[in-house]
């Protein structure tokens, strides 16, 4: 990110954080856009949650800059930042209705009786908990228990809302629900939601940009298309979506030679010798007998035998036994006499820029 | 919580089972009953029946040595119950929550008291204020008896109270401090009430402690001081007058309304017992 | 809790973090727990571990002519005395009583327990209110009424005449000992084998029955090792009481029945024999020390 630019709402530069000998974040570089809607993607341990918690000020940098607008945020206990946060299966305050959870950072900041009330109910209303206010969290369902944590955090106007795994404990459909809500009401405050998720589809639908991350790195940040379509490593290529991952070594610019000997076309971008692996999403294959295999695509293909076949609907879904590997293929649904069996050989072929070549 | 109850076996063991669940709960109560009954016996046996009576209440409210040690015992246990409380919470807060310099050997320490016998730790006290007395110059009573109370509360306190904080969600703390809570404020806007159940609970164990010790207190009692149960064992081994029934019977009511309270005060609502 | 904000707002919270930051935060927030516990901590040191440190320095005392002790002539004459003929006859009484009350509290409280586990989690917590009740009743008091129960004609002798057996005379002797520890430390094994048995998956001994054992293959096999914590526990948590015991014994054992606690007790109050009764006390307590080391050993968790 060269030149000057707008004030970030979050930026990391050089940002570790070590617990004892594990390194919980290693050096990480980023940028927060002011009002975009942020994910942070990866698998359980992989520093995500760690970071939200350092931007909170929950847990300290070992080193870096933290800044939020501007401000180093360094060692900053978390009431003195303008976040806020919505935590992993909320942590309401069980001891208090929905009123006083929400009512809690106003009166923590000590701002004034009438003005509590007025901006309390104000958020109420806009998280739909109308009615409910007297209430205890125990008596409350898991949407109406993210709606109070949600307000609880957007009533003090922060400059940034954290979101902590927000819609892990909700069940699919309500999962879907909120999904929906979250996205409208960012768009509606314009204010940057920066959330840590383990689930990809959930970052994809989501959000405007994706960090994905892996032991502590930061491997990738773009938006979904990008991760999707062109991921920087093997990491976020196997962990972004169903792939196939071949591995090979690059011959030159437009070749790699894979495992068995044999050459395929795809835009290496790394040096001859690099041993890298080429992703294979299984919807952008397509599959016949190898006479099929059109002429362009010779040095797109691979040929190998059918040892499944499974009937999901819309889609069948292949699997092709290749010399080493096992590759998955989703085709559409044809009908029972055009399928190919368990037993036939069969090619498939691809658009030589589906093939990513990422390394390790 | 993990897995599924174990299910009620079939044929003779269910049956053995259950005699001996009603067996244990007869043995449990039946002396107390007894103990009741014959408190109102009009006999001089202690275990005679001899026609309805409340003369030996009568006769506990009349006498100055009982309501003395009574007034003692009830003023001993409430200052040894609030120190221990103060002590053991904080000590309990500082075991759950942080890290520290000795931790281990503080652990340990607050362990011990729990598990020594009473009547090592009434020989301890005694040695231990012998010879303090000897240095310092002071009489012992109120002030050595409920030193030594708070020297065995402040465990029981603190075990009570951490297990209500190790059940507590911590990130609660946390999202208070997110909520621009002082670490100050945190505590006695979250923290504070949320553990509450446990410090009463621990603070009325505490005072039942207290109110129970007999050994103890008989060793670092000094002259003219004495306590209830002190007074009463001391009773029973001049010899039994139903007079001891009827303030047996009074410490078991006093006893009872503790556990009741203290059961009332577990049950008070707050924190994710997760 | 003396440091609130004051702290915060320390003027270089807004540095770039450094692991040099870093450290003096872990430092402060140590420091804070340390504060948490020094009152506690300086209390226990001077109102229990030095009064613990007495204990074994007058262990090795002698005592005088005049029934002092003189805190010089450092000796071991107090622990060769425990070989004597009286001691040796206490001590084993002791043990063998100790060991009996335990063993009849693991007897009443294992299928006690187990039967608790099978109940509904309503059930379950009443049973267990009842159990606490006598629990937290005066030990004293408790004690006291098995003295009436038992007494010369007491009810028990009155039913045992009525029907014709004749008057029982159990007041002060063993079995009246035994009796009232029993019903003084049962909770005390209950409550461990309860917590250790109702947190075993009942899935575990359907299985073992699925897999062809008996019950009572399932029950040494599977029950009884997974229990194995809550065994140690309510053992050690009966053993140790009892024979320390000291109220039981002088109201339901009389004079005959002398145990440990109430050697231990004469020695101070009576025979003004203080090296002797504190290295009474010192073995006591590394019986009771070396129990509770087994108990952590054996994966034990406090009450």
């Amino acid at each position: 990110m060269g030149g000057p630019s707008v004030t970030a709402a979050v930026e990391l530069s050089g940002v570790t954080k070590r617990f004892g000998d594990v390194v919980a974040v290693d050096n990480i570089d980023l940028a927060i856009a002011d009002g975009e809607f942020f994910a942070m993607l990866g698998p359980s341990g992989c520093g995500k949650t760690t970071t939200l918690r350092m931007i909170a000020g929950l847990e300290f940098p070992t080193e870096g800059s933290l800044q939020i607008f501007g401000d180093e945020m360094g060692t900053l206990p978390p009431n003195r930042r303008p976040v806020n946060t919505v935590f992993q299966n909320y942590a309401l305050f069980p001891h208090m209705s929905v009123r006083e959870n929400v009512s809690f950072g106003l009166r923590m900041q000590g701002m004034s009786k009438s003005e509590t009330a007025s901006r309390t109910s104000t958020l109420i209303e806009l998280v739909q908990l109308g009615g409910m206010e007297k209430r205890k969290p125990d008596q409350l369902s898991g949407g109406q228990q993210q709606r109070v944590a949600l307000a609880r955090a957007l009533v003090n106007e922060p400059k940034v809302l954290l979101l902590d795994e927000p819609l892990g404990a909700l069940d699919l459909k309500l999962r879907q629900e909120m999904q929906d809500e979250l996205k409208t009401l960012q768009r509606e405050l314009g204010v940057s939601f920066v959330f840590v998720t383990h689930d990809q589809e959930e970052a994809l639908t989501m959000s405007d940009r994706i960090a994905v991350m892996h032991e502590g790195r930061l491997l990738q940040v773009g938006s979904a298309e990008e991760i999707y379509e062109r991921p920087s490593n093997r990491f976020v290529a196997d962990f972004i979506g169903q792939t196939n991952l071949i591995d090979g070594t690059v011959a030159d610019r437009d070749t790699i030679v894979l495992a068995n000997g044999s050459k395929v076309a795809a835009t290496t971008g790394h040096v001859a010798g690099t041993s890298v692996a080429m992703s294979l999403r299984p919807e952008a294959m397509h599959i016949g007998r190898p006479e099929d295999i059109p002429a362009t695509h010779a040095t797109s293909s691979l040929t190998g035998t059918v040892t499944e076949v499974n009937y999901l609907g819309v889609a069948l879904v292949y699997r092709i036994a290749v010399d080493w590997i096992e590759l998955e293929v989703r085709a559409p649904t044809v009908s029972e006499v055009d399928r190919l069996k368990p037993g036939e050989t069969a090619s498939v072929w691809w658009a030589r820029e589906t093939a990513q070549v990422v390394a390790d | 919580m993990a897995g599924e109850n174990i299910t009620e076996p079939r044929g003779a063991t269910k049956w053995l089972l259950r005699a001996n669940a009603s067996f244990v709960y007869i043995f449990f109560y039946i002396p107390i009953l007894v103990l009741i009954v014959f408190s109102f016996s009009d006999n001089r046996n202690v275990g005679v029946w001899g026609g309805f009576t409340l003369d030996w209440y009568r006769d506990f409210a009349e006498s100055d040595n009982t309501r003395e040690a009574l007034w003692n015992s009830v003023q001993i246990g409430l200052v040894a119950t609030v120190i221990s409380v103060v002590l053991g919470t904080a000590s309990a807060l500082a075991l759950e929550r942080f890290k520290f310099r000795g931790r281990a050997v503080f652990d340990a320490l607050l362990y011990l008291p729990i598990i020594i016998p009473d009547v090592t730790m009434a020989v301890m006290m005694l040695l231990f204020f012998s010879e303090a007395a000897e240095l310092f110059g002071f009489s012992k009573g109120f002030a050595t008896i409920t030193l030594s109370h708070i020297a065995f509360s402040i465990s029981f306190v603190s075990v009570v109270v951490r297990a209500r904080l190790g059940g507590m969600n911590d990130r609660l703390e946390e999202a208070a401090m997110d909520l621009y809570a002082t670490r100050w404020q945190a505590f006695r806007y979250v923290t504070l009430p949320l553990i509450m159940p446990g410090i009463l609970g621990g603070g009325l164990l505490a005072l039942t402690l207290s109110l129970d010790d007999v050994v103890i207190t008989q060793f670092v009692t000094g002259p003219g001081w004495t306590t209830l149960p002190v007074y009463v064992f001391g009773l029973i081994r001049k010899g039994v007058t139903p007079l001891i029934n009827a303030v047996s019977v009074v410490m078991l009511v006093a006893s009872t309304i503790l556990v009741v309270l203290s059961l009332i005060a577990q049950r008070i609502r707050g924190g994710d017992t997760v | 809790m003396t440091d609130t904000t004051t702290r915060d707002d320390s003027a270089d919270a807004a540095a770039v973090a450094t692991p040099e930051l870093e450290a003096v935060n872990e430092r402060q927030k140590r420091r804070r727990g340390l504060w948490l516990a020094l009152p506690a901590w300086v209390y226990l040191a001077v109102f229990f571990a030095i009064p613990l440190a007495i204990v074994f320095v007058y262990s090795f005392a002698t005592r005088n002519r005049f029934g002092g002790t003189d805190l010089s002539g450092w000796n071991l004459d107090s622990y060769r005395a425990l070989g004597g003929d009286l001691v040796r006859a206490v001590l084993v009484r002791s043990v063998v009583l100790a060991v009996i009350t335990t063993v009849i509290c693991l007897v009443i409280s294992y299928p006690f327990a187990y039967f608790m586990a099978t109940r509904s989690t309503r059930t379950r917590n009443l049973m267990l209110v009842m159990v606490m009740i006598p629990f937290w009743t005066n030990f004293l008091v408790r004690n006291y009424a098995w003295y009436v129960i038992l007494g010369t004609d007491g009810p028990l002798s009155t039913i045992t005449e009525t029907v014709g057996l004749g008057e029982t005379r159990f007041l002060f002797t063993q079995t009246a000992v035994v009796l009232g520890l029993v019903y003084g430390f049962l909770p005390f094994m209950i409550l461990p084998l309860y917590a250790s048995i109702e947190r075993i998956d009942g899935r575990l001994l359907e299985a073992s029955r699925d897999l062809y054992a008996t019950g009572a293959q399932s029950f040494r096999r599977v029950l009884l090792p997974l229990s194995m914590p809550g065994i140690v526990a309510g053992s050690i948590l009966v053993f140790i009481p009892s024979l320390g015991a000291y109220v039981t014994p002088v109201i339901l054992g009389g004079a005959k029945t002398t145990l440990l606690g109430g050697y231990i007790v004469t020695q101070f109050l009576e025979a003004r024999n203080w090296p002797f009764g504190a290295a009474l006390s010192s073995v006591l307590m590394i019986i009771m020390l070396g129990a509770t080391v087994v108990y952590f050993r054996k994966g034990g968790q406090t009450l």
